[in-house]
C-alpha cells in the first residue's frame, strides 16, 4: 500500500505494471487516471494550481485506503496525487488496486476515487482566459460518494 | 492556544494561512471558534457559508466537534481534488 503526494509528473503505465509485478496471486489490476482537461465550465483552461493541506492530505488518503481494505479483499493499493502547477493533458491522480478477482479491484478503485473527491483536502485553481478561478465542488461528487454509505459522513 | 489554518479561497480572501488564537473556556467546540471569527466581520463572514468544511487535528470534523487547548483547526471550502 503506498500513498504519495508529489509535484512531479508520473507514468501511469509503470504504476499499473508495478501493481502486478512479482505478485503471482494477483488476478486483477484496475487503474484510474485523472487528467487536466483544457476546457471546464465554459472556459478554456490553460493550466491549474493544486493546493493541499500538508499532513492532513496523507492522513485523509490513508483513511480512504484503510476503509477500502476493510470492505474488499485487496492485495495492493497505490494512490498518487499531484500538487502544484499542472498543464492540460497531464495526469493529476492515479488510483490503482490489485486483487485476486476483478470485482474487488473495480469496486475498490471506484470507491477510492469517489471518496477522495469529497474528503481529501485538495483544491484546484484554474487559469482561464477570464483569469484564475477556484473550481467549485460539484454536487454530483457528493451524490456519488453517498452511494457508498460511509459511516460518519457529514449530512 | 489554538492553531487556525485556512486554505484555498478562504486563505486568499482572508489574506492569511494560519493564526494562533488564545484558547479560553468560551471555545467549547469548533463552531464556537467559527462564531468568534465571524464576529470579526468583513471578509471573515465567508466562514458562514453553508458548505464550509472543517478539520480538527487534521481529520474532517463537524462544527459540533469538541475543542481543546492545543488543537489545530482548519476551515476550508469544499474540496476539489481528483
Amino acid at each position: 500500500m503506498a500513498i504519495v503526494v508529489q509535484p512531479d509528473a508520473f507514468d501511469p503505465g509503470a504504476m499499473l505494471n508495478r501493481l502486478h509485478a512479482a505478485q503471482l496471486g494477483v488476478g486483477a489490476v484496475v487503474g484510474f487516471v485523472g487528467y487536466v482537461r483544457d476546457f471546464n465550465d465554459g472556459e478554456e483552461v490553460a493550466g491549474m494550481l493544486l493546493e493541499h493541506y500538508p499532513g492532513m492530505t496523507e492522513k485523509a488518503l490513508q483513511l480512504i485506503v484503510d476503509e477500502a481494505g476493510e470492505r474488499w479483499p485487496l492485495l495492493n493499493v497505490e494512490v498518487l496525487h499531484r500538487v502544484g502547477r499542472l498543464e492540460p493533458g497531464e495526469p493529476i491522480v492515479f488510483v490503482g488496486v490489485s486483487s485476486a478477482h476483478r470485482a474487488a479491484a473495480f469496486d475498490a478503485s471506484h470507491f477510492i476515487i469517489d471518496y477522495l473527491k469529497t474528503r481529501a483536502p485538495f483544491w484546484k485553481k484554474e487559469d482561464t482566459g477570464a483569469g484564475p478561478r477556484w473550481v467549485d465542488a460539484r454536487d454530483q461528487d457528493g451524490a456519488e460518494m453517498a452511494k457508498w454509505n460511509l459511516p460518519g459522513d457529514p449530512e | 492556544m489554538i492553531t487556525l489554518q485556512l486554505f484555498a479561497r478562504y486563505r486568499e480572501l482572508l489574506d492569511t494561512d494560519h493564526e494562533q488564537i488564545p484558547w479560553d473556556a468560551g471555545l467549547q467546540c469548533v463552531g464556537d471558534l467559527r462564531d468568534r471569527l465571524l464576529a470579526r466581520g468583513n471578509a471573515w463572514e465567508v466562514l458562514a457559508e453553508p458548505r464550509v468544511m472543517c478539520a480538527r487535528n487534521q481529520e474532517m470534523c463537524s462544527l459540533e466537534a469538541p475543542l481543546t487547548d492545543g488543537d489545530e483547526i482548519a476551515f476550508f471550502p469544499p474540496v476539489t481534488g481528483g
